[in-house]
Order: structure tokens, then C-alpha cells, then sequence
């Protein structure tokens, strides 16, 4: 493979794990404030099929991802209003919506299938897309990919320095002590479940009028990223950067997964289409090995120097759910 | 600052949780408010502090103006602060971030700026913090000196104490005690709520007793302490003179007992425990007696040494097998390892029965359940599920679920937030099983004058060592508070060999 070569594929690695990465930090603000938003991988599908059917229908590029957007932020009004207001099960309304969303995606997306449409063009940056590696790598993308290398830096700096992000981490993790610091818990909760729901409703666009164009029903392959984009969030300790990296790891082991089809001859193609799930698990499982105690008590049998190391190491790599998460708040 | 209650009513429902209740509390004093548990203390705290608002007509005047406090942060506006029993704080964030987290400013909050000020603080009061550290690496007495800094900062000129004392370290009280007593000079009013007269009599320059909702009384020191009983309650309560026990046949017995986790070592503890005898653990939290009363237990492996009970062999086996034997662990957290939430009365009493048959005879159990009620005295009905009682009745439940016969009863923090009548109560029930079946007891407390009043022997735990046993009827809560802290071991020696 010659160098050239690498590189776009390099490239493509990180332009076609925008999706995921809209989802994961959508999702990410809204488990923050300590709503489950499970119905990702219906919104995802539902926001690709509607983004698309506006965009073709308009011929208005932007107003298919607004109407992506607005998709996810309607579903996770929904969840928001079903979780927080009325009280009830995350989970059992988050997975009735996944499964309703995907259905209601294929059904209403039946009249769009093969359809040629709009498709969201290559906007290399002049000057810093000539940069020799640099440019082809993150400058010669289209704006979609561009808004998803800026959205991971904004989420991290908005969760993590600024005072409402502050907050923010408040209401998820003990609503009370949020409460009386002055926060509007549930007002928040629902800002940040339906902000996060817009993020989610990204994706589907960011597949449908960008990544894979077009609207191809149950053939798609979009379904099943949902999923993949929880399990991003969680092992990722909701943190958006590495929730991204999360997404990297996940799209370049899809690429190397097609890049080593015509090498391994003898492996049927199908293992490694698959491959990247249970690695992304490995992986992950990996990262937050720190949270298992027999690792603790290894650590405790370790010498004195050595151990501090490890510590460090692990404690940096740990994480932990808002304590909150799936809990309604209620003033006392 | 200077707070007065005029007429606060509230209602539940169809309870009348504050019955038209007026206190005048002067700016600078240290004001006790007493009451068992359910006498409406909570309910007028938290209509202080915003967190309910009274019915129409009660009326709130801080320095002679009449106000509507909305919520917590409209309270602190107005300079009323209040620290919680269970800190409302966030553990796993730096102390940093917990300190900013609420304050006002810009998007971008200076954190430089704020660690200079926090740091500033903490000097100032005494308390010794690393602004970069985790809150969950504090004890629960640090982390009410972090709300206090933190309720200062924030201009707090009335500080609410909602039972401060419970779960913390007698030094730290000591500690707390002392900050509050300061106060006063800088013109801040302090209300202290507690159900504990020891820790009122020794703080509060005044004290209103709750009762049923209503005020019943207001004294001022020297405070006669049956006084206070008899307002509390309505009646005279004593704790009677210490009953020791006679001692019976060996019915646990540890030979050079050696445990250890992650964090502890302790080696070579020899100790016989006789039928009948209760046996106090002294020590700070996390002293090595939770490693102990888990080896009694048998949740815990020893490391080395044997443990027999009643003469059997009994070392590395498990949990079942101790509990086979007649040993019952009532474990510190009552909802969390003690009881199942969700489940009601009658379904814990039929879950600790033998299973006769694979289907539930329901009205045998709410036969059981209604007998066991009675017998004691639980404020609840068979239905009502374990999270729905008070923490004195929960305690009541789990007394109520030891198995018989029984030969040891391992306790942590058994009566830990009860009223003193709560607090007589169980003690009589478990001395009860001492002589019906002379069962020993092995109990965890913190309240070091409930370790001297109902032990008959007390090992004191340091960093991993063990006392030698102790009389209790021959040892002070001076004498043991000074071991606790690591002074005087040199003459008390270890239960080794």
C-alpha cells in the first residue's frame, strides 16, 4: 500500500466516524444531566430518512440536516417528557421509541429508496490543505467532518470548564446538591436531553447526505450505530474526547477490516465485517480495567514505586456514571 | 442575624407537621432545636431553608423583615445556610469543583483565583484541604467542614445544623463544636437540630424542644437533662444502671487471628467471647473493627489463627455455615445490606423463614408479620414496605428478623441516628436475647458512652491494632476516647498472645 493510499483511508477514518461522534456527544449531554436517551439508534435511522427526504425534496442541503436535528430533538422530547415529568422508566420508553423510530424510518422511507439525491461536497481549507500529512488528513474534508472536530473540543470545554458545564455535571451527579446551589434541575435536564437530541439527529444526515449518500431502507447498514454510540458513551466515561476517540477506534477498525479483505484470503469476509464489534468491547473493557477489584488487589501486592505508577495510570483511565443517571428528581 | 418564626403551620395532607410554632432566635446565639424523630424539626428546618414553603399565614422575619423564601438558593440570598445530614456535596469531583460548582461569575470561571480564596478560608477556620484532592477521599466529618466553608463563602449568616453529629468521629465533633462556638462573635446565628442531648447540652446556649409538631418549650443552661427527656417525650425515660452479664460457657473463640484488605493488617488477635456477654468495638471508623466483626461473621477470611464456635471448628468457612451456627450480622447500612427495599414487612419475615414448599402461605405470613409487629412494636402495618418506616422502626424490623436459636449477634452502628427512646428499646430487646438464649453480642459504635453503658468488656481499635479487653465498667469515656485517638497504648497492650 503506498503511502498516498494510507493516508486517504486515514482520512476517511476520521470523516466517517462524524456520525458517531455527533451521537456519542449527544448523548454524553444528556446522560450528564442524567437522562438515558435509548432511542438513539431510531433516531439516528429516522433523522438519515428524514434529512435526506428534505434535502431531496428542497434541494436544500442544510435544511436536511436542520430537519435531521429536529427529528432527534422531538424524539428526545419525547423521552424527556415521559422521563422527567411524568416519571417514568428510561429504559422501557427509550427502547419502545428505538425500535418505533427504526420502523417508522424504513415505512415512511419507502418512496425515497435508491433515489439519487444531494450529497454534501468535499470543502478542502486553502492554505492548511496543502500542509504535507496534515492536509489531506484533517483539512480536505467536508464542513460536516469539520463540525465534528470542533463540536468534541466545544463539549469538552462546555462540560468541563465553564460554570453551567460545572452544573451540568451537578445535576447528574447528585440533582439535591445542584438544587440547592441554585440549579432549575429539571428545566436543565430538559434543555440538555433535547440540545443532545439534536446532537443524535446529526448523525443520520451526517450518514445519509454525507458518509453513505442516500436513503437505502433496510439496507443501509445505519442500523445497529446506535447502539454502538451507547456503548461509545459509557466506555468512554462521558467525556467527549474520549468518547471520540471511542468513534476513531471504532471507524478504523471497520477500515482496516475492508483494507485487509483481499490480504487474509482465507478468512470469510463476514468475520471481519464483524470483527470491529467485539474488538471495540475488547478494547474498551481494556481501558476501564481500573474499575475490577482484583485488579486493586494486584496493585496492593505490588512494590511501593511501581504501584504508584499503575495507581496513577488507573485512576486517570477510571470512570464512573453520574450517580444520577435514570433517577427523576424530585424537590424533597 | 436575627430570626424569627411566627405561626409557621404546615400540613401533609391530613398531618400537621408544624402546629403554629413561634421562635425568636437572637443574631449570635447558638440555638438547640430538640425533638425524637417525627416531632416536625426536619419540616421547619426545611422551611427555613426554603426546601417547602409553610401554609399561608406563617410568617419568617430575618432582622425585622418579613420574608418568602422560595427555594435553598433564594435562602442563602437572605444569609440562611444549612448543612445537611448526608453533605450535599458531589464525591467523586476535585474539591475545587465542588466549591465552584453554584457560584456566580462569568462563563469561564478563575479557577486560579477561587483556589487562592478557598485556600484563604480553610486557613482562617482551621480546616487543612487540597484544593486538588477528591471529595470522596474525605471522611463525612471533612466533608461537613467543606459545606461550612463553602455556606461561608457564600455569605451565610445563619447556619442551620441538621443532626451534624451522626456518622462522624468524636474529634471531629469535637472540631465542629469548636468552629460553631466561634460564630457567635461574628454576629452569625447558629440552629442546631438534634435528637442527641448530650451534644445539645454541650453546645447550645438555648434550646427548643419539638413534640408532636409543637413547640412544647423553650430553657436556657444549666439544662437539668430529665427536664429535657420529659419535654421530649412527654415522659420520664432513665437508661438504668449498667447490667453485666454472667458470663456462660465459650461461645466464640479466636486464636491468634490474623486479617487483612487492602488497606489493613491486624495480626495475631486471641480473644474468647462467652455466652451472654456483649463485647464493645471501640475505634475510629475504619480502625480495623469492620474487618473484625466480618470475621466473626465469617464474610471475611482469616489469614491465619482459627475461629471456633461453640467448640466447632469453624475457620475459612463460609457466611452459611456461620449462619447455620447461629450467628446473625445486622450490618451498618440498614437499606442497603440489611433490609430489601421494595419488600414489604410481611415479605421479610416469610423471606427469613425455612421455606416450607415451593408457593408463599400468604396469610401465615401476614399472621407472622402482624405478631411480629406487635412484639416489636413497629410503627407500620405488614404491607408497608421496609424504605416507608423511620430509621428506628426499620432497626425494629431487623431485630425482629434475627433467627433463633442464636449464638452470636454482630452489630454495626445499631442504634446510629435513633432517638433515646428507639435507642432503650433495642438495647432491652438484645440483652433479652442474651438471656433467653444466651446469645453474646459483638457491636461497632462510635457513641463511646453507648459502648461503656451496655459492653461488658470493649476492645479498642488503632490502625490495625487491637486492646487488650477492657472492663467496661472500669474504664471512662476519657480513657477510651484517648486510646481511640493512639494515646496510652503503651500500657494497655494487645489481645496477642
Amino acid at each position: 500500500m503506498s503511502q498516498e493510499t494510507i493516508l486517504i483511508g486515514l482520512a476517511g477514518v476520521l470523516a466517517s466516524a462524524s456520525p458517531l461522534i455527533f451521537a456519542v456527544i449527544g448523548e454524553t449531554l444528556s446522560e450528564r444531566a442524567g437522562v438515558i436517551n435509548l432511542s438513539m439508534n431510531g433516531t439516528i435511522l429516522l433523522s438519515a430518512m428524514g434529512g435526506f427526504a428534505v434535502a431531496y425534496n428542497t434541494e436544500n442541503i442544510v435544511l436536511g440536516f436542520l430537519a435531521g436535528m429536529l427529528i432527534g430533538a422531538l424524539v428526545a422530547l419525547i423521552v424527556a417528557f415521559a422521563s422527567i415529568t411524568l416519571q417514568q422508566s428510561q429504559v422501557a420508553v427509550g427502547f419502545v421509541l428505538a425500535l418505533t423510530c427504526r420502523d417508522l424510518a424504513y415505512f415512511l422511507g419507502n418512496d425515497y429508496m435508491g433515489v439519487p439525491g444531494p450529497r454534501l461536497q468535499a470543502m478542502p481549507i486553502p492554505v492548511l490543505g496543502d500542509i504535507p500529512v496534515l492536509g489531506p488528513l484533517f483539512f480536505r474534508h467536508d464542513v460536516i467532518t469539520y463540525i465534528s472536530f470542533i463540536a468534541i473540543f466545544f463539549a469538552w470545554l462546555w462540560i468541563f470548564r465553564t460554570r453551567p458545564g460545572l452544573m451540568l455535571q451537578g445535576i447528574g451527579e447528585k440533582p439535591a446538591a445542584a438544587y440547592i446551589r441554585g440549579a432549575n434541575v429539571n428545566l436543565m435536564r430538559y434543555v440538555y436531553t433535547i440540545v443532545g437530541g439534536a446532537l443524535i439527529g446529526l448523525a443520520g444526515p451526517a450518514f445519509s447526505l454525507a458518509i453513505r449518500a442516500g436513503w437505502m431502507g433496510t439496507i443501509s447498514g445505519l442500523d445497529g450505530f446506535g447502539w454502538i454510540a451507547l456503548s461509545i458513551t459509557i466506555f468512554g466515561g462521558w467525556n467527549p474526547v474520549r468518547g471520540a476517540f471511542g468513534a476513531y477506534l471504532f471507524a478504523f477498525l471497520q477500515w482496516l477490516g475492508l483494507v485487509l479483505q483481499p490480504v487474509l484470503t482465507q478468512v470469510p469476509s463476514q468475520v471481519l465485517q464483524v470483527a470491529p464489534f467485539p474488538l471495540m468491547i475488547l478494547t474498551l473493557l481494556l481501558v476501564n480495567i481500573g474499575n475490577a477489584e482484583w485488579v486493586e488487589r494486584t496493585l496492593a501486592a505490588m512494590p511501593e514505586s511501581a504501584r504508584k505508577i499503575f495507581a496513577k495510570m488507573l485512576r486517570a483511565m477510571r470512570t464512573s456514571p453520574p450517580a444520577a443517571l435514570g433517577v427523576p428528581f424530585e424537590r424533597d | 442575624m436575627n430570626v424569627e418564626l411566627k405561626n409557621i403551620n404546615k400540613h401533609f395532607g391530613a398531618v400537621h407537621a408544624n402546629k403554629g410554632i413561634n421562635l425568636n432566635i437572637p443574631t449570635g446565639t447558638i440555638q438547640g432545636i430538640l425533638g425524637e424523630n417525627g416531632a416536625g424539626k426536619s419540616t421547619l428546618m426545611k422551611i427555613l431553608s426554603g426546601f417547602i414553603q409553610p401554609d399561608p399565614g406563617s410568617e419568617i422575619i430575618l432582622d425585622g423583615k418579613p420574608v418568602v423564601i422560595h427555594s435553598p438558593a433564594d435562602a442563602i440570598k437572605y444569609g440562611i445556610g444549612m448543612l445537611h445530614q448526608d453533605p450535599l456535596d458531589f464525591p467523586p469531583m476535585k474539591l475545587l469543583d465542588n466549591f465552584l460548582l453554584g457560584l456566580s461569575g462569568g462563563l469561564f470561571p478563575n479557577r486560579k483565583e477561587t483556589a487562592q480564596d478557598f485556600n484563604l478560608l480553610a486557613r482562617e477556620y482551621g480546616f487543612s484541604f487540597d484544593p486538588e484532592s477528591y471529595v470522596d477521599s474525605l471522611t463525612v466529618g471533612e466533608r461537613q467542614q467543606l459545606e461550612i466553608m463553602r455556606l461561608l463563602f457564600l455569605g451565610a449568616r445563619v447556619f442551620i445544623l441538621d443532626e451534624p453529629t451522626t456518622g462522624i468521629s468524636a474529634g471531629q465533633k469535637e472540631k465542629l463544636f469548636a468552629t460553631l462556638k466561634k460564630f457567635p462573635e461574628q454576629a452569625m446565628t447558629v440552629i442546631f437540630v438534634s435528637h442527641k442531648l448530650e451534644d445539645v447540652e454541650n453546645l447550645c446556649d438555648r434550646v427548643a424542644v419539638l413534640r408532636g409538631g409543637g413547640l412544647v418549650g423553650e430553657t436556657k443552661p444549666p439544662y437539668v437533662t430529665s427536664n429535657l427527656v420529659e419535654m421530649m417525650f412527654g415522659k420520664a425515660i432513665t437508661l438504668g444502671a449498667r447490667q453485666p452479664a454472667e458470663a456462660g460457657e465459650v461461645t466464640i473463640s479466636m486464636k491468634n487471628v490474623s486479617l487483612e484488605d487492602v488497606r489493613m493488617k491486624i495480626k495475631n488477635v486471641s480473644l474468647d467471647i462467652h455466652a451472654g456477654e456483649v463485647i464493645g468495638l471501640a475505634g475510629m471508623e475504619g480502625s480495623g473493627q469492620d474487618l473484625f466483626i466480618r470475621a466473626c461473621a465469617g464474610l471475611m477470611r482469616t489469614v491465619g489463627g482459627r475461629i471456633h464456635l461453640q467448640g466447632q471448628d469453624l475457620t475459612g468457612k463460609s457466611y452459611h455455615t456461620f449462619k447455620h451456627a447461629g450467628v446473625n450480622f445486622l450490618p451498618a447500612a440498614r437499606l442497603e445490606e440489611g433490609l430489601v427495599l421494595g419488600l414489604s414487612l410481611t415479605d421479610h419475615f416469610v423471606l427469613a423463614e425455612e421455606p416450607k414448599g415451593l408457593f408463599i402461605d400468604r396469610a401465615a405470613g401476614q399472621k407472622l408479620a402482624e405478631d411480629r409487629i406487635q412484639s416489636f412494636n413497629i410503627r407500620g402495618k405488614p404491607d408497608s414496605t421496609v424504605e416507608s418506616l423511620s430509621g428506628g422502626n426499620q432497626q425494629r424490623a431487623e431485630l425482629a428478623l434475627l433467627q433463633t436459636p442464636l449464638s452470636l449477634i454482630l452489630l454495626e452502628h445499631p442504634t446510629r441516628g435513633l432517638d433515646i427512646e428507639s435507642v432503650i428499646y433495642i438495647w432491652s430487646k438484645l440483652k433479652g436475647r442474651c438471656k433467653t438464649d444466651g446469645a453474646a453480642i459483638v457491636f461497632i459504635s462510635s457513641d463511646l458512652e453507648e459502648v461503656l453503658q451496655y459492653s461488658d468488656r470493649v476492645l479498642v481499635f488503632f490502625n490495625g491494632m487491637v486492646s487488650a479487653p477492657l472492663d467496661a465498667g472500669k474504664t471512662t469515656v476519657e480513657e477510651l476516647g484517648q486510646l481511640i485517638g493512639g494515646k496510652g497504648w503503651a500500657d494497655k497492650g494487645e489481645a496477642h498472645d
